[in-house]
């Protein structure tokens, strides 16, 4: 029996963390997000594929890693610590879940060897199936799909689309093809950029067995809830970390501020509160990795009880900080916006608790 | 990750659902003074606590790796066994093994600190039921400041002779004996002051007074000590080491005062009242205010759960960090079953209320008794805000309070 991360995992996140403390300082990050820096955004991303990130969900016939999801979550923990500008969730741990369970052989093996080169890399839109909103309406027929989503995850660097309509059914769109429009949405969080994307009679390749089940969306959203929950808790243990080294070094009444109580207890109550989302993340991602039965209610409630455990560490250790907290010269407001998107990406905490008890027969 | 216990652990499993079938409905002719839960109190098989006690240590059920010749089963210690006794327990509703502060505490300082002569003594009928004890350690001035403790004890003719008061004893009518700790150094250190000492209860000058807790029982007592003598070799450790043997003992409380399967246990019970509620003929779970809420607390438990796997995986693996994950359990364990019980309270509105015998009572009043029993266990073992000091300043390294000069 062992509950944790293996010597390997540890290993492997170690060194994306390695990677963005020396290549991603939050000058860069600042630069990115303020769109004067195209070349870093794509030195970081050809670092990461370096390191194999885009590889870890491919299966080794294909060229990938062949690695598990909780390896996956081990790495999704260093990208958000260290809040990367670099597609993850949607490019690679959804789409190539979504391959695995979706295509027929020969989609599968035409787009993970693709994956695995680099060529073929894609974001991922399937807010259509688990909670649209007015603004969107998608639909697939003879191989065409028309309307518009919002939220498209990991643009950056795509070559391709991945969507889903209402019933989870899931189709590909090249960006080559013609009838594709892009915009940008603009949220708070300027470390990644989502996109509303309109299709008019675009050429889609439907994802062959999805249109029989929804067992490929549903395990994508699953890992992609789980991953997304790594990013809110590294990006949460990252602010935490600053406030208590701010709180040993900061003086006031002649007295480092950390000595004071009041803000001990915050600290100890957002430790308190982190320690549990490690062990319910790893604990989430074992679940998928073994096709456990209660893996989709673990799923989500990894994400909803990380994503409220964060938002209450991204206000508190903002509050340690004092006025410094809420500067943009210190940055912290990168980590805190990353949380709060992270918190409504792939469904809101009360929307993906509904699910945990439909998924438990509540 | 490999929660995998193999195939010892298998057969172990098997093997203990086997033995609680056997023993299902199992129940007590009263042995001791201390009041049985009420499930425990019918069924087919009758027999003593004690008698009940010697099974459990002979299956190696319970004390598993305390030595034969001091009462236990004298095996390998193995902590995911215990783990597995406890679930199949839980599940089969089989009486687990006594606790209490005696067992939990006083027996692993007896076996880590105690002379030869106190662990042949004490340790056999403590594991047995036949010794119950209570911890003496507050006082009216001496909470969370424990180490400020005035009660005396003196050294006269190779006797301790014990004066003072000690306040908030849980189980202190009932017991045999007392460990208690009291200043016999009086010219040392506050902490360098103080001996552990074990007290028998009936020893002349001690006087028990209950104290009615906020459920209406008698959960504690005060206890007066007035020329109370014991001999000398009543004590655990040298003069003025009593406060590092009672830490070796705290450490064992805290971890039993959060017990995740419990919380498991009372979470399905949860849910079980909320699908036969209703609230304008709708079950109050289906009512998305509710279901919303259930479903934050069972997240949350998930996580207590989960934590505690990761605690116990460090236990079988040596290498492994997980300082903080144990730290927090006291704290967050008792926040969270507080809550729990009082989110029961308000599914159930005006009939959560109810108590004692009233008509239309729902589970007997668990869970008002819960919600306040465990509102009591978040003050005692070291409150909360005294967890959040630990957890800050041992934990995360912030810096010690300045100590707050004494009075002149
Ligand atoms: C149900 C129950 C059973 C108990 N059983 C036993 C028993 O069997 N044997 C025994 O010896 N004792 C027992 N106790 C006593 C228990 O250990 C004490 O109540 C506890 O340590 C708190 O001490 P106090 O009651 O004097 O409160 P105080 O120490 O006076 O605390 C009052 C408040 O001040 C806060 N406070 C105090 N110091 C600090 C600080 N440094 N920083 C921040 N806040 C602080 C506390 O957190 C609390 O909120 C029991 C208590 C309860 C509730």
């Amino acid at each position: 029996m062992y509950f944790g991360l293996s010597e390997d995992q540890i290993f492997f996140q170690d060194n994306v963390k390695k990677f963005l403390e020396d290549n991603a300082s939050i000058d860069v990050i600042r630069k990115i997000a303020n769109e004067s820096d195209k070349t870093s955004k794509e030195d970081l991303h050809n670092g990461i594929v370096i390191l194999g990130i885009n590889n870890i969900l491919i299966p080794e016939e294909n060229g990938g890693l062949g690695l598990d999801l909780l390896f996956a979550t081990a790495v999704g923990q260093s990208l958000g610590e260290g809040i990367a500008t670099l597609p993850f969730t949607g490019s690679y741990v959804m789409a190539p879940i979504a391959i695995k369970y979706g295509a027929n052989d020969e989609q599968r093996n035409f787009y993970l060897n693709e994956m695995s080169k680099n060529n073929v890399n894609f974001g991922v839109g399937f807010s259509e199936f688990f909670g649209s909103r007015n603004e969107s309406e998608l639909s697939f027929s003879n191989n065409k799909v028309n309307g518009k989503t919002l939220f498209v995850l990991d643009c950056d660097f795509a070559t391709h689309i991945m969507l889903s309509d209402k019933k989870g059914q899931i189709g590909i769109v090249s960006l080559e093809s013609s009838g594709i429009e892009i915009i940008d949405l603009i949220t708070v969080d300027k470390t990644r950029i989502f996109k509303e994307i309109i299709f008019k009679n675009t050429e889609v390749d439907i994802l062959e067995n999805t249109s029989r089940s929804d067992e490929a969306i549903s395990n994508a959203i699953d890992a992609g809830r789980i991953v997304t929950a790594a990013d809110s808790l590294g990006a949460s243990k990252a602010m935490l970390d600053k406030a208590i080294e701010y709180s040993k070094e900061r003086k006031q009444f002649n007295r480092a501020i950390g000595s004071f109580q009041a803000v001990k207890h915050m600290c100890a109550e957002m430790a308190a509160e982190l320690e549990p989302c490690y062990s319910i993340l790893w604990h989430a991602a074992h679940s998928f990795d073994n096709k456990e039965k209660n893996k989709k209610i673990m799923a989500c409630h990894a994400k909803s009880h990380i994503s409220d455990i964060s938002k209450m560490v991204s206000k508190k250790s903002t509050e340690v900080h004092g006025g410094m907290g809420f500067t943009d010269l210190l940055g912290l407001h990168y980590w805190f916006k990353r949380i709060g998107v992270n918190r409504q990406i792939l469904g809101s905490p009360e929307m993906v608790r509904e699910e945990a008890a439909q998924s438990q027969g509540l | 990750m490999d929660l995998n216990f193999g195939k010892e652990y298998k057969d172990f499993t098997k093997e203990v659902k086997d033995f609680c079938k056997k023993y299902k409905g199992v129940h007590f002719t009263e042995s001791s003074k201390v009041p049985l839960s009420d499930s425990f109190k019918t069924g087919e098989i009758k027999m003593t606590r004690s008698d009940w006690q010697k099974i459990l240590i002979e299956k190696g059920y319970f004390a598993r790796s305390i030595p034969q010749e001091y009462g236990g089963h004298g095996g390998e210690s193995d902590i995911i066994k215990s783990r597995i006794i406890a679930e199949e327990f839980a599940k089969s509703k089989i009486p687990p093994p006594m606790g209490g502060q005696g067992i939990d505490m006083l027996v692993p300082t007896l076996l880590e600190l105690g002379s030869e002569e106190q662990k042949q003594k004490y340790i056999k009928p403590t594991l047995h039921g036949e010794i119950i004890w209570c911890q003496g350690y507050s006082e009216p001035n001496a909470g969370s400041d424990l180490a400020s403790l005035q009660t005396k004890g003196e050294l006269i003719d190779g006797n301790w002779v014990i004066n003072g008061q000690k306040i908030w004893t849980s189980t202190a009518q009932y017991s045999q004996m007392m460990f208690c700790l009291v200043r016999t150094e009086p010219d040392a250190s506050k902490h360098a002051g103080i001996s552990y000492l074990l007290i028998p209860m009936d020893a002349p000058g001690i006087e028990i007074r209950p104290l009615v807790d906020m459920t209406l029982n008698a959960g504690f007592n005060e206890v007066f000590f007035t020329d109370v003598t014991i001999p000398e070799k009543n004590i655990v450790g040298k003069r003025g080491e009593g406060w590092a043997v009672a830490n070796a003992t705290l450490s064992h409380e805290r971890g039993s005062l959060s017990d995740p399967n419990a919380m498991m246990n009372r979470l399905n019970s949860l849910i079980e009242r909320m699908k036969q509620e209703t609230i304008n003929g709708e079950k109050v779970i289906n009512n998305k205010v509710y279901r919303n809420k259930l479903m934050k607390i069972q997240g949350k438990v998930i996580a207590f759960q989960s934590n505690s796997l990761r605690v116990l995986s460090a236990k079988v693996n040596k290498n492994q960090d997980v300082k903080i994950a144990g730290m927090i359990q006291k704290l967050v364990g008792t926040e969270l079953r507080h809550e729990l019980e009082g989110f029961a309270i308000d599914i159930m509105g005006e009939l959560g209320t109810l108590y004692e015998n009233s008509p239309n009572i729902r589970d007997g009043g668990s869970w008002q008794i819960a919600y306040m029993y465990f509102l009591g266990l978040i003050i005692g073992g070291g409150t909360s805000q005294i967890q959040k000091n630990i957890i800050s300043e041992r934990g995360l390294g912030m810096p010690k309070e300045p100590k707050v000069q004494q009075g002149a």
